[in-house]
């Protein structure tokens, strides 16, 4: 479990960083114990990088999607500094 | 075109009403030959099990996102004249509407197709998750939406 009161991690790497904004949403928020982080990760990641520094290494489910700036993508999307990295269990709405 | 995703409890049938009255027929004065309407309604079963309450959550921003792609695209696949779309978030009791499609043309071919379209677009890729309340306590996420094709 991720508490959120440790949104802030440190980079994995040496070096150059970014800053991205991760969200948690439904099922998956509830498994990782917060609605999101901010993460410090290399200047170069993926999406599937960011959920790693996030998660604390866990595995990414298999059935979680991605978005990143609120589009839907895959997991091996570059991600850049300052962007919004999701991810949430298939949706149920209607 | 109207978009609402709203906590508030709604009536579709008269948000219909309205909206053709005070939009889509000033709008379009002797050319509306068709209407398709589509309301979800909260069961209070699920799975057999009795559900007592529900929760909807979604992602803001994304959502309303989403759901104007989809109705884009609908737009751009049949000659529509107006659409209405309405889906609650939040707390909901069995009975409560969750959600109305409805599409107006001048021919029923596109209202029917473009109303079924957008709903099944809605189900599959709009950022919205339902938990279920049960009996005794228990909570229970829905983890995927049934076949509408």
């Amino acid at each position: 479990m991720i508490g959120c009161s440790d949104a802030v991690r440190k980079p994995l790497f040496e070096g150059n960083s970014m800053t991205v904004k991760v969200k948690f949403f439904a099922s998956l928020k509830e498994q990782m114990g917060c609605d999101g982080a901010t993460v410090e990760i290399g200047e170069v990641a993926t999406a599937a990088d960011v959920w790693l520094q996030a998660s604390g290494g866990k595995a990414l489910p298999p059935n979680v999607l991605v978005a990143v700036n609120m589009e839907y993508t895959d997991q091996n999307q570059t991600v850049t500094n300052g962007d919004e990295v999701a991810f949430f269990p298939p949706v149920t709405g209607g | 075109m109207r978009l609402v995703v709203d906590k508030a409890p709604f009536s579709p049938w008269e948000s219909v009403a309205r909206y053709e009255r005070e939009v889509v027929t000033p709008s379009f004065p002797g050319k509306v030959g068709a209407a398709a309407t589509f309301v979800g309604t909260m069961r209070d079963f699920n799975e057999g099990d009795e559900v007592r309450g529900m929760t909807l959550e979604h992602y803001p921003g994304m959502t309303e996102r989403e759901l104007q792609r989809i109705l884009d695209e609908a737009g751009g696949r049949w000659t529509l004249l107006d659409v209405l779309l309405h889906h609650r978030v939040g707390e909901l009791s069995p009975q409560e509407p969750i959600v109305l499609v409805a599409v107006w043309s001048a021919h029923r071919k596109e209202a029917f197709e473009a109303c079924r379209h957008i709903m099944e677009a809605l189900k599959s890729r709009a950022p919205f998750w339902k938990k279920e309340q049960l009996d005794g306590g228990h909570h229970r996420w829905v983890e995927k939406n049934s076949d509408g094709y």
